[in-house]
């Protein structure tokens, strides 16, 4: 079957899907955007996480199908998604960053120093957050947590460390044993706040 | 495989008339695990994510119906009130993201007796809306299960909605689990108070094949409150009755051991939550009825 | 160029402060940070190719069964499918493989020996057409009995998993079935007991851990025009998995090239193969690429996990509270193959005193054949299942002789000269009573956290969301725990690493680029290696090569080894890129400044400086459009085996130590048990990346953490079949489940190791589970001799 939907802004299509397929297959197999992780594939641990008309789910339990005509924001367009939050409409340029090549992210080769703000890339709080508070290590869970914590924040702007737990219980890693997760969500409110 | 993509709420049940095999498809919590996994090929997918009115509820005088997909977040952010054991239920639902998709229907089609949602609705007492090309009928929630993993559904009905009574007194939901958040029950226990008809009713998951009432326990304890004068005097409820309801609670399962616990701790653990949910119901009853007193 | 020769003529002083920049001991992050935060970092499931092909595994369904036929015809008829494969079609004779010893097989050949043994393969034009062809293989099983603990495993006439053994450790086992067996003998435990005034003993079960890495197993097999293959693969150590691949396919190494894609975690579970030689096997057979992903299914059975155990302790001491003997018996359930099987046997004897004194020890540890699981490598490796005996022990043994239980510990602790159970004196600092001091000296969280205005707030309450309490039942328990993890490969292995520096000007900066096959599996590695050539050669810019295997083995990723040995590597590759470096320097402008040969030259901030700071030239100049390249191989001090028959030897390079003190609050009606708080003290020798060290303590502690209240894979004892086999039912720590975790880090220097840095990843997984535990025993007053500890063993149901 076919389906149409709109990832990170921008028209998709995809052709030739099995009626079984998930989004999270669609994205990953179809559409080159591997961000959303494959872990569990079954709800259990949010690291396909992505926004289904602004709503967090699981992309693993969406069907290809049930996505036509949807809106679809990935980890691959959260800055560009928390970019246009912030501009407020009608603001900003609203053209959505382009898919990654998956060419370009064969191999990957660290460059120069390390992972700084404002550095080539431009990320959402939450993203760069992540990295300086070292809440990456494999990284795996990273985007699905990201997704997970850039909405929360989004809904509650000045949360708990009880609030930050319950939002991110849907979301196993396995690396960090999460205290610097919570760091790296104190840290992208605390600036977020003060951005304000 | 055929994915099968209604419009309208007519045009499922045309659908699942033509199509009685078809599996249908709303959060997706429970079937596309399935799916990944190898453990089913239905030959129809019936979507019904494009029925926008199974996302709605109305509030009634008596009751909510609320319709199948109504997500669990929508349940625990807008229906706390009316439905507060659903909405403490639909709380331990695994995680946001599948509390953001899953809905009572899928819990009541699904029909596992582990399913959270299930014990509040016998608790609070429901009727399930179900529908076919043939025409709606009501099933009272307490003719709903009919075996693990089997419900009252024939082949070409689909479940529209839920009809659940609005509470009229407090109402409590516990579960138990290995972990402390995305949980598949080890057991659970819903407990809801009915002051206007003096009585209390119950639901088990988990701990036996299909989810029950505790219909012993129930009668013992509208009998016991009866007779104390405890629904006019608010009075404690004597540990004595709290532990008879607690065994007899237990008393009610049916269970086995399986990778998530054993029957013994099952049972064992059903009686815990009776006596804490009746503890927890009873005071606040008897703060409100105090409240009312003095007002 | 006006600067050209200004810093030659008129030396400056270097101001204070000018060291280079995100060197060894800062906190720089990740250089992979920005790409695994945006999504792109290619992972080994995000691999892709134009025209590739899905392969398929089809598993065992059974633990133990003769293969009476296999039929692939009705698979291979399906449309879509390319290939089918089975033990028939493998090219070669060699049709084993193993880390330690080829005993597994890549296909099932005649026999399956656990359930999800691998019996055959398919690749085809979609993952959904390669599942329906692998169901439509038939394979007729007779099953056979099994054998699944050592009982039925040592039975006379108990079936034998592996008739024939010719491995070295066949002629030294008592039964066929018993994989390995080592003592450690040491001094004379009869007399030792003879001066106890207590003695305790205690039988501990430890339960079968998964390492549950997140991103599962996978990869893409590319065949090349040479008839070789290109493999992009998440591997611990991509050499021993090409040791083990290229004779299975018939090619030589240097045919067999690896690539390291992102790796989504490891902990031990990703030093066997999995896919690689299917996935090889299928792009040769069909010249196409062929990818293949695990889901969370099959990943419970593409691995191996970490050794359920039995163990057997008596302890005694003397009334005034000194340790006397040991006696300990420790059975590893080492499953159907071997993989790393014998040296975890080897770390569990050598380890199984724990970090104490006691001069006089009879322990025994062995590994089992069964028909359960493979078992092998994860994070602590022997020493886990030790340490949640001994300290178990410990408390036990402290009430009896009357004393405080961390007074107890510190009153046994071993240091520094200490001579272990194996005879090895330990030479570098084990501030074992220090460490305890300080977990002990840290503040205790507030009583009743979870009270607030409006009521329990249940999330921090036992049983967290699913409101099973407002606190009633809810007891406070304090736990304390210490343990002792060799760090490196030992017994005598040649534990080695390869690193190849390059140092060049490129775009008029001098840049240093680092080219190892160490796989980083998340814990940093490429972030220090990048720190120590930024230390080591004065520069900011740093290259990190993708690990791959143009380039010399790295060894494994494992045994908290990296940055111990690939670090060292990678410092010792700094190091001779800088001596050539300098002789550049002294041939261009020696003859400009005496101190280019008296003084001891370094390299800072781009720029050759004296050790009084003076700056003799810029880098710049002395490279000009040279480059300087070395590629060697670094080791640490030899060890040598243990002894046979008592253990004896110097087996061990290094040590680790790390303590915890749990809080945990239990609610004892429903046995269900929150972790409140998991304080950790380690000494780490010297903190490289001090955010990566404290990253990688609290996630150790985490992962102890689940193997004390929920993690453990059941296998049917009367089927040896997987009964939890996904994320439903093998529960790991959720982010409600895992408490703060304040760390102390010591940096006491060992004077053997790079930098004096001491292995960090394992130690903090050791001590976790029995701090948890004893938190437990001390809230509930139960024995708890099992982990994980599960409710119905809190409420004796």
């Amino acid at each position: 079957m076919r389906v149409n939907f709109t990832v990170n802004g921008r028209p998709q299509e995809a052709d030739d899907v099995w009626e079984g397929e998930s989004l999270l297959y669609v994205l990953r197999e179809r559409l080159g955007l591997p961000g959303a992780k494959n872990a569990c594939e079954q709800g259990e641990c949010g690291s396909c996480t992505v926004r289904l008309d602004g709503v967090p789910v699981c992309s693993c339990l969406v069907a290809a199908g049930q996505v036509e005509g949807r809106e679809v924001v990935t980890v691959e367009g959260l800055a560009e998604y928390a970019r246009q939050r912030t501009c407020g409409s009608g603001k900003c340029d609203t053209s959505a960053k382009g898919a990654t090549s998956l060419d370009d992210a064969q191999r990957w080769s660290a460059h120069g120093t390390d992972s700084q703000t404002g550095e080539g890339t431009e990320l959402s709080p939450v993203q760069q957050a992540f990295i300086d508070a070292g809440a990456v290590q494999c990284g795996f869970c990273t985007p699905g947590l990201l997704v997970a914590a850039d909405e929360m924040l989004e809904r509650n702007p000045t949360p708990t460390d009880a609030d930050i737990r319950e939002a991110l219980s849907g979301n196993l890693c396995r690396c960090t044993g999460y205290e610097t997760i919570m760091n790296a969500v104190r840290l992208a409110a605390a600036r977020q706040s003060e951005a304000v | 495989m055929d994915f099968l993509r209604p419009g309208s709420w007519e045009e499922a049940l045309a659908a699942k008339a033509e199509h009685p095999t078809a599996v249908p498809i709303a959060g997706g919590t429970d079937v596309m695990v399935e799916i990944n996994f190898d453990h089913r090929r239905p030959e129809y997918l019936l979507d019904l994510n494009r029925i926008g009115e199974l996302n709605d509820w109305e509030v009634g005088e008596d009751s909510v119906r609320l319709g199948a997909s109504v997500p669990y977040t929508s349940i625990m952010e807008n229906l706390r009130a009316e439905l507060p054991g659903l909405a403490l239920a639909s709380h331990t639902v695994a995680s946001p993201q599948i509390r953001n998709r899953g809905g009572v229907g899928g819990n009541l089609g699904t029909a596992s007796p582990a399913g959270d949602a299930h014990p509040a609705l016998l608790a609070a007492g429901a009727e399930v809306e179900v529908e076919s090309v043939r025409g709606s009928r009501r099933i009272p929630i307490d003719d709903f299960y009919t075996g693990v993993k089997r419900n009252a559904l024939a082949a070409d009905e689909l479940i529209r909605a839920v009809h659940i009574k609005k509470a009229e007194g407090p109402q409590q939901f516990s579960k138990v689990g290995t972990r402390n958040a995305m949980v598949i029950a080890v057991c659970a226990f819903g407990l809801a108070l009915h002051p206007s008809s003096r009585t209390v009713r119950t639901g088990i998951g988990s701990a036996a094949p299909t989810p029950v009432r505790a219909k012993a326990a129930e009668e013992f304890l509208n009998a016991a409150l009866e007779e104390g004068g405890f629904w006019d005097n608010g009075k404690i409820i004597t540990p004595s009755v709290a532990k008879q309801f607690a065994d007899l609670c237990a008393a009610a399962c049916n269970p086995i051991d399986d990778v998530r616990g054993t029957a013994s701790y099952r049972r064992h653990a059903v009686g815990i939550m009776a006596r804490r949910t009746l503890t927890w119901t009873w005071e606040s009853y008897r703060g409100t009825a105090a409240t009312e007193g003095a007002a | 160029m006006a600067g050209n020769n200004a810093p030659l003529g008129t030396p400056t002083k270097v101001t204070q402060g000018s060291q280079t920049k995100g060197g060894i001991g800062e906190s720089t992050l990740r250089p992979d940070g920005t790409l695994k935060v945006t999504g792109e970092f290619a992972y080994s499931s995000d691999m892709w190719h134009e025209d590739m092909l899905w392969g398929q595994i089809l598993r065992s369904p059974v633990a133990h069964a003769e293969i009476v036929s296999i039929d692939t015809s009705e698979a291979l008829a399906q449309a879509g499918v390319y290939a089918v494969m089975t033990y028939d079609d493998l090219p070669t004779d060699v049709r084993h493989y193993g880390l330690e010893f080829p005993d597994t097989p890549v296909l099932a050949r005649g026999r399956v020996r656990h359930h999800g043994e691998p019996v055959a393969i398919v690749a085809a034009d979609h993952p959904e057409t390669a599942r329906r062809a692998a169901a439509k293989i038939k394979v007729e099983y007779r099953e056979l009995p099994v054998v699944t603990d050592e009982s039925t495993a040592t039975a006379p006439d108990a079936p034998l998993i592996h008739e024939n053994r010719t491995d070295h450790y066949a002629a030294h086992v008592t039964h066929p079935n018993i994989l390995h067996r080592q003592p450690i003998i040491r001094g004379d435990v009869e007399e030792a007991r003879s001066r106890a005034d207590f003695i305790v003993t205690g039988e501990y079960t430890f339960g079968m851990q998964d390492q549950a890495f997140l991103g599962p197993e996978s990869g893409l097999a590319v065949p090349a025009e040479d008839g070789g293959v290109d493999l992009y693969i998440a591997t611990q150590w991509l050499h021993s998995d090409l040791r083990q691949i290229a004779p299975v396919l018939g090619l030589p190494e240097e045919k067999v090239r690896m690539t390291l894609s992102g790796v989504g975690g490891a902990f031990g579970g990703r030093e066997d193969l999995s896919m690689q030689i299917h996935a090889c096997l299928l792009a040769l057979r069909t010249g196409k690429p062929v990818k293949i992903v695990y889901n969370r299914f099959e990943s419970f059975f593409g691995h191996v996990h970490r050794h359920p155990a039995k163990l057997f302790y008596e302890h005694g001491a003397t009334k005034d509270g000194k340790l006397t003997h040991l006696k300990a018996r420790i059975v590893l359930d080492g499953g159907a193959y071997a993989s790393a099987s014998p040296a975890v046997v080897g770390n569990a004897a050598s380890l199984g005193a724990g970090p104490y004194v006691i001069d006089d020890v009879d322990i025994e540890a062995l590994a089992l054949y069964t028909n359960n699981p493979p078992c092998g490598a994860m994070r602590g490796f022997g020493a886990v299942q030790a340490c949640f005996a001994y300290e178990a022990q410990m408390d036990k043994l402290a009430d009896k002789v009357g004393m405080d239980r961390v007074e107890f510990r510190r009153l046994n602790a071993m240091e520094q000269g200490t001579i272990m159970p194996t005879g090895q004196p330990v030479d570098s600092p084990a501030p074992v009573a220090e460490l305890l001091r300080r977990v002990k000296a840290m503040p205790l969280p507030p009583e009743r956290q979870w009270e607030s205005s409006e009521g329990a707030d249940v999330r921090q309450l036992p049983g967290g969301l699913s409101n099973t309490t407002h606190g009633e039942g809810v007891v406070r328990g304090v736990g304390y725990a210490v343990g002792i993890k060799n760090v490196g490969f030992s017994e005598g292995f040649d534990d080695y690493s390869t690193a190849r520096v390059r140092m060049e000007v490129v775009g008029g900066e001098p840049v240093a680029t680092v080219h190892t096959a160490m796989a980083e599996v998340g814990q940093g590695g490429v972030t220090v290696h990048a720190q120590i050539a930024r230390t080591e050669l004065g520069v900011t810019q740093v290259t990190i090569q993708p690990a791959d295997t143009q380039v010399g083995s790295a060894g494994s990723t494992s045994a908290s080894r990296q940055t111990y040995v690939t670090g060292g590597a990678v410092k010792n590759a700094c190091e001779l890129v800088r001596e050539r470096v300098l002789e550049i320097g002294r041939r261009k402008f020696g003859t400009y400044h005496p101190a280019w040969a008296t003084a001891e030259l370094l390299l800072e901030v781009g720029k050759v400086v004296t050790d009084g700071g003076e700056v003799l030239a810029d880098l710049v100049d002395v490279l000009e459009d040279e480059s300087v390249e070395v590629e060697e191989e670094w080791r640490h001090r030899p060890t040598e085996p243990f002894d046979r028959h008592t253990g004896q030897g110097f087996g061990h390079v290094q040590y680790s130590f790390a303590a915890h003190r749990a809080v945990v609050e239990v609610d004892t009606e429903l046995g269900l048990v929150k972790v409140i708080e998991l304080a950790c003290a380690q000494d780490v020798g010297k903190a490289l990346n001090p955010l990566s060290v404290v990253g990688q303590i609290q996630g150790g502690t985490t992962q102890g953490l689940g193997m004390a209240v929920m993690e453990e894979i059941l296998v049917d004892p009367k089927t040896a079949k997987v009964r939890n086999p996904s994320f439903t039912d093998y529960l790991i720590p959720t982010i409600l489940d895992t408490p703060t975790m304040p760390v102390d880090v010591l940096e006491l220097a060992d004077a053997h190791a790079p930098y004096g840095l001491r292995g960090v990843g394992e130690a903090p997984t050791l001590s976790s589970t029995p701090a948890v535990l004893a938190a437990i025993r001390n809230a509930t007053g139960l024995e708890l001799n099992r982990t994980p500890v599960r409710p119905e063993h809190l409420t004796g149901m």
